[in-house]
């Protein structure tokens, strides 16, 4: 057995020191040829021996009980199977890293679109066409589905601090405003999918998915067999964005499906059923109040939110996660209510919490530097805590006085004009800006590494959902080891393999990144003894072991062996005694149409500090990502349901608007900024999937209200809302 | 039903259900998987394919509509160790991350760069017998592909180096 390490003091930045030069460089990702040649398999790709199709079928009631299924309805199908039902079915998703089923409601119904059964045919053709014409029962009672007059609502603890009244009623500027945001959907360009084997007892699935180590017990626990006897496979995944965190409704009605057929199932949602079953993120009210003295010290900070979910389900969205700690104030009051109402669950979406209240928190703190007549740089410089203003703890590493700085610099924010004051035709231009911050974390996971003379291999269950895991597992073990990036190998999404913490809340990279240099630095260790030389002493090279007047070709010390050593990292210590988190400051440019109240976005700039950048370029990816999601949740994105049955109205592609080429400027701009968080972990890293896209939508409301003098604070910015706005304002 | 296809340049025959789209005949039938279903509407690219040399959703038309067409997917632009001057800047740039609605980009492009290079005008063309091949035209003409990991500025960097190397 492995022990485990745990992250209990800084660690030596043993990376600042290694030979090989190829942490923290741009990289090309090593599976880009795979992908851009489709060679890439993803879980809908396969189609083992005998796989027959499976379609799931969907509730049309919002509450109630399924009373039967009329299979006789679809009996004529050439090609039909069966019609499976069984009460080990999910309601939805598990929520992440829960490690065991979700709630598995038998007859129960408890929104439109859940996953009732699953028509299995030879064909997909067959499969679909029974999926759409099976006759249901249901009996139905009534439900509440709107979060703004549902009477179930539960408060939560809130966190307060300092005589809120004392602080409010004395202060020279107060902003006591309102914004909401509606549902969003993850939509990842592929849709869940599962294709479930059985041999013997044994269940082998292929899926897309997020945290195998999780996952394997949940779809274990969901059909009734211990976790040994369950495999996944997952080498790509189509993007996730949260919504694969958790074992799937596809997943465990595959495999059902699969042992009761005796055959390998295949089940992929159609885009419909990922919009009406799959976790949204939940819609917020977010009431924000600001108050401050005449030179802009904040006096008193509340961020209270509403937001809902499912009865039953524990999650609820933080939205004033990073406005706890981001400024500081005399006194601050974070409250929230959670609704339950009977519309599809809600869950992690790309940065749960700041990808919503980072935009809210970011708009007032706007609102406020315009009542204060101050730069909103400056009002946020003025704001910045010496510790974390609700835990006390020391931050690990917060550059984000520096990202204003530069960020402002680098964008040319000195040029920002009044509002209303820039104009090119009927377009009106203005500037916008917003902080960034997301928390760091550190969560279990293990990897292996293998050394021969062949080169290196690194195994662990760790996925890559675009986030570049190939790319910077390659450069740990590459860089610890001294060899060219070739000849290393990486193996990921197979829980066979060492369980590693999976794609999620942006640790995966520095999480398992760890397990790997820690399994790495044992080998080092290994090859320092037999070179003759201290292991701090080992310096290796493209190949070349050199330490203490000694030199030695790696492959002549291992002389035919193959070094095989695993690792495994968890939190500790650190994560009590410092906050760690991300930081960033967003930029944006938008154009105003005054007559159509269209917003373009015309140029973007995002500074950020997240300790070592592993990948120059695929951290840019993210960045910018992050920011595009950023521009899409302020302008586009609205997941609408229908106000008496809750059912997604918005239920594909061309309803749910995400971001497409003609939205997006080829101006994005993400800068890293040189840092090292010795708190976070041994590669002084943090987070960067989730840093881009908090506060990004701030940035681009505050653009707006420079650009044309008016304030949206009901999200997205489309151009009824904006010409409303404008007219409201006599412009 | 039979259909006859050239797809990457060889003839394959297709045993198929009538409501049989091209894109899963391609991918379940002739298992070049290579080409994407994101949407299955028509909303997202990801299955873009060229017929007889044009871009087309292959999700949204039927195989047996394509009996005697030359089709070809991402898999008869190239691949690793021989990759299309397109497909390798789509490398360098990192214009994708999780890669899934990759294959229609590439494919979308290069059907794309053979309307620009026939001076086919678009909503962004300024003059309709002028047409440049600047940022705006090629975003104009790529929003029919969708990508939710938002490499937007990457996609469009990489097809503007891509269509250098294709020229050359």
């Amino acid at each position: 057995m492995t022990q485990t390490f745990r992250m209990d003091k800084p660690q030596p930045r043993l990376l600042d020191e290694t030979r090989q030069g190829v942490i923290g460089t741009s990289m090309d990702r090593p599976d880009g040829p795979l992908k851009v040649s489709g060679q890439a398999t993803y879980t809908a790709d396969a189609l083992p021996e005998g796989c027959v199709h499976g379609m799931l079928v969907r509730a049309t009631v919002t509450r109630g009980h399924l009373r039967d299924i009329d299979r006789d309805s679809i009996a004529d199908i050439p090609g039909l199977l069966a019609v499976v039902r069984d009460p080990r079915f999910l309601r939805n998703p598990a929520q992440g890293m829960a490690g065991e089923a979700p709630d598995q409601p038998g007859d129960r119904i408890d929104y439109h679109g859940q996953p009732v059964a699953l028509v299995v045919a030879e064909t997909f053709e067959a499969a679909r066409d029974g999926a759409l014409r099976l006759k249901l029962r249901f009996d139905s009672v009534a439900a509440e589905v709107d979060p703004d007059h549902a009477t179930e609502v539960e408060p939560q603890d809130p966190t307060e601090s300092g005589d809120w009244n004392a602080a409010w009623s004395g202060a020279a500027h107060q902003v006591d405003v309102v914004y909401t945001t509606p549902c969003h959907a993850s939509a990842a360009m592929e849709p869940h999918a599962a294709v479930a084997e059985w041999q013997g007892d044994r269940l082998i699935l292929r899926g897309a998915l997020q945290m195998l180590r999780f996952n394997r017990k949940e779809l274990a626990d969901a059909v009734g067999i211990p976790p040994e006897q369950v495999q996944i496979l997952a080498p790509y995944v189509g993007g996730g964005f949260g919504s694969k965190l958790g074992i799937g409704t596809e997943a465990v009605a595959a495999a059902l499906a699969a042992r009761e057929l005796g055959r390998p199932v295949r089940v992929v949602m159609a885009r419909q059923t990922v919009f009406d079953a799959v976790l949204r993120r939940t819609e917020t009210r977010q009431h924000l109040q600001l108050a401050a003295d005449a030179e802009g010290k904040l006096l008193a900070l509340g961020h209270d939110d509403r937001v809902s979910n499912l009865p039953g389900e524990e999650f609820a969205e933080p939205v004033s996660s990073a406005s706890q700690f981001l400024y500081g104030a005399r006194a601050t009051r974070f409250r929230q209510d959670m609704v339950r109402v009977h519309r599809v669950g809600a869950g992690s979406v790309r940065a749960p919490g700041e990808a919503v209240g980072v935009i809210a928190i970011e708009a007032a703190m706007d609102e406020l530097a315009d009542a204060l007549g101050m730069c909103p740089v400056e009002l946020r410089l003025r704001n910045l805590p010496d510790q974390h203003p609700v835990t006390g703890q020391p931050f690990s590493a917060r550059a984000l006085a520096d990202c204003l700085r530069e960020g402002a610099k680098s964008f040319g924010w000195s040029d920002r004009q009044a509002p209303g004051a820039r104009q090119e035709g009927d377009w009106l231009i203005g500037m916008g800006m917003a902080s960034a911050a997301r928390p760091n974390m550190l969560v279990k996971s293990a990897a292996r590494v293998r050394l021969s003379a062949e080169g290196a291999v690194v195994e662990t269950d760790m996925t890559d959902i675009g986030t570049g895991t190939y790319a910077v597992l390659t450069q740990v073990a590459a860089e610890m080891l001294g060899l060219p990036p070739g000849q290393v190998t990486v193996k990921l999404g197979d829980t066979d393999l060492p369980g590693a913490s999976g794609s999620g809340g942006s640790f995966g990279a520095s999480s398992s990144g760890s397990a790997v240099f820690l399994a790495a630095k044992k080998i080092r260790d290994r090859l320092a003894a037999k070179l003759g030389c201290a292991p701090e002493d080992l310096s290796l090279q493209d190949g070349l072991a050199r330490g203490a007047n000694l030199e030695a070709p790696i492959n002549d010390l291992l002389a035919g062996e193959v070094l095989v050593e695993e690792a495994e990292i968890k939190g500790g210590k650190t994560a009590e005694s410092h906050f760690s988190a991300g930081f960033g400051a967003h930029f944006c440019e938008v154009a105003v149409h005054r007559w159509t109240g269209e917003v373009r976005v015309r140029r973007m700039h995002g500074t950020f500090a997240m300790g070592r950048v592993l990948n120059e370029k695929t951290a840019r990816s993210q960045a910018v990502g992050g920011m595009i999601w950023g521009v899409g949740s302020a302008l586009h994105e609205d997941m609408s349901h229908d106000p008496r049955t809750g059912h997604v109205v918005t239920r594909d592609l061309a309803n749910y608007h995400i971001a497409s080429h003609a939205d997006i400027p080829r101006d994005m701009q993400a800068v890293f900024l040189e840092e090292r968080d010795d708190f976070a972990n041994p590669l002084q890293s943090k987070g960067v999937g989730e840093l881009g896209i908090s506060g990004a939508g701030g940035a681009v409301l505050n653009a707006i209200h420079n650009a044309c003098g008016v304030r949206i604070r009901d999200i997205p910015a489309t151009p009824d809302r904006v010409i409303a706005a404008l007219e409201a304002a006599g412009r | 039903m039979q259909t006859t296809l050239t797809v990457n340049g060889h003839t394959r025959s297709v045993d198929h259900d009538p409501r049989t789209t091209l894109l899963d005949a391609l991918r379940d039938s002739l298992r070049l998987t290579g080409t994407k279903k994101g949407c299955d509407h028509g909303q997202c690219g990801a299955c873009t394919v060229l017929v007889n040399g044009r871009r087309i959703n292959a999700c949204l038309t039927l195989a047996a509509m394509h009996d005697g067409d030359e089709i070809t997917t991402i898999e008869g632009l190239g691949e690793p160790g021989a990759l299309s001057p397109l497909q390798q800047a789509f490398v360098s740039c990192d214009g994708y991350q999780c890669g899934f609605c990759t294959s229609g980009q590439i494919m979308s492009a290069t059907g794309m760069l053979e309307e620009l290079a026939r001076g086919d005008p678009s909503h962004a063309s300024p003059d309709l017998a002028q047409v440049s091949a600047d940022d705006a035209e090629i975003a104009e003409r790529m929003s029919g592909n969708l990508c939710r990991c938002a490499a937007y500025p990457f996609i469009r960097e990489a097809i503007s180096l891509g269509a250098k190397g294709e020229r050359s």
